[in-house]
């Protein structure tokens, strides 16, 4: 258990030194989405190219989705997975820790 | 206003929205609209018997196998998760990952398919990220073939006796920077290159997506082993009830 708690440790900071490095290192970029390099590049081979369908909601909206709101969706996405697995860990760490104190006594 | 001018009006806005907006910024899955028709048919086409395979074999965890039932879910919502989270790389653009991996591993490729296809919806309906027209060709590279490498790797490394965490580690990754090639190639089928026909247009996509996934593979490799390590720490029984472990 010990050397997992060390493992788990040691691979979050790899995950965050990661994450964290090209802020620093390319400072300036703009770190925009790969989509849109995606879509230059349809346009590079392509020529011109206009999309035959637009997203429901942007369709819906007349107009891209408000930079803030998406980033409003990007989060509930995140907080409902999160929601489920918290709820689940705690559930099993509990779980654990009552069958730990049953067997003792 | 005559009602014929707040028609036309009404028709002029719409027409306009629909030319003039430019395709949702995100990262990876192909956007609406930039396969036609044929292709965005043939790939949900591709799709229809995994996720039918997929579906059956949920229904049976649900009904036969009540304790996977909460793996099931903790494997989706981190599919969930981590397809939300945009993440900076060495490229200077940002992208995300897909999250598929723990599910390939514990689940097989199909299953994950319909949880993938869950993920899939929910970004292309509210985040006008990936589209409904190309949900085939993103479900196809994200929610099967990729899951389905992950799979591949995992057993190859289990009979190998390769060690456990090594291996839900290289599925993992594998699993993530296998989708992006996918969608490249899925690119150059509907855009091949003039010259160099859909190998020379593959490269041109596989140079825009995979440096910029790499860094992103090995972190999504990195949260699998964690989150399978909590999961073999805390629900062992679980684990056991789907197979995973004897």
């Amino acid at each position: 258990m010990k050397k997992d708690a060390k493992l788990v440790i040691i691979l979050l900071c790899l995950v965050v030194l990661i994450v964290v490095v090209p802020l620093f290192a390319l400072k300036g970029a703009e770190f925009g989405g790969s989509d849109d390099a995606g879509s230059v590049k349809v346009e590079e081979i392509q020529g011109e190219y206009e999309p035959w369908f637009t997203p429901v909601f942007e369709t819906a909206l007349n107009g891209e989705i408000p930079g803030e709101v998406e980033s409003l969706l990007f989060c509930v996405q995140t907080g409902i997975g999160v929601g489920v697995i918290a709820f689940l860990m705690g559930r099993f760490v509990e779980r654990k820790k009552h069958e730990k104190s049953n067997t003792i006594r | 206003m005559t009602k014929l001018q707040k028609r036309t009006l009404r028709i002029s806005i719409v027409l306009a929205a629909f030319l003039a907006v430019s395709p949702a910024a995100g990262a990876m899955h192909i956007m609406e609209g930039y396969l036609s028709p044929a292709f965005c048919i043939a790939w949900g086409v591709v799709c229809i018997p995994f996720l039918v395979k997929g579906f059956f074999e949920m229904k049976k965890v649900f009904a036969e196998n009540r304790k996977a039932v909460t793996i099931l879910a903790m494997a989706g919502a981190y599919i969930f998760v981590l397809s939300a989270l945009k993440i900076p790389s060495v490229t200077g653009s940002c992208s995300h990952m897909t999250g598929t991996g723990l599910a390939a591993i514990l689940f097989g490729p199909c299953t994950t398919g319909v949880l993938g296809i869950i993920v899939l919806i929910f970004q292309a309906v509210l985040l006008a990220h990936g589209g409904l027209t190309t949900l085939g060709a993103n479900t196809f590279s994200m929610a099967i073939a990729g899951p389905a490498i992950s799979y591949g790797i995992w057993l190859v490394c289990r009979k190998c006796n390769v060690n456990k965490r090594v291996g839900i580690f290289l599925a993992a990754a594998a699993g993530d920077l296998f989708t992006y090639c996918i969608t490249s190639f899925q690119l150059a089928f509907a855009y091949p290159d003039p010259n160099g026909g859909v190998l020379a247009s593959a490269a041109k996509f596989l140079g825009v997506f995979a440096p910029t996934q790499l860094p992103l593979a090995v972190v999504e490799g990195l949260l699998t082993v964690m989150i399978m390590v909590a999961l073999e720490n805390y629900a062992a029984q679980e684990l056991k009830a789907i197979r995973f472990e004897k």
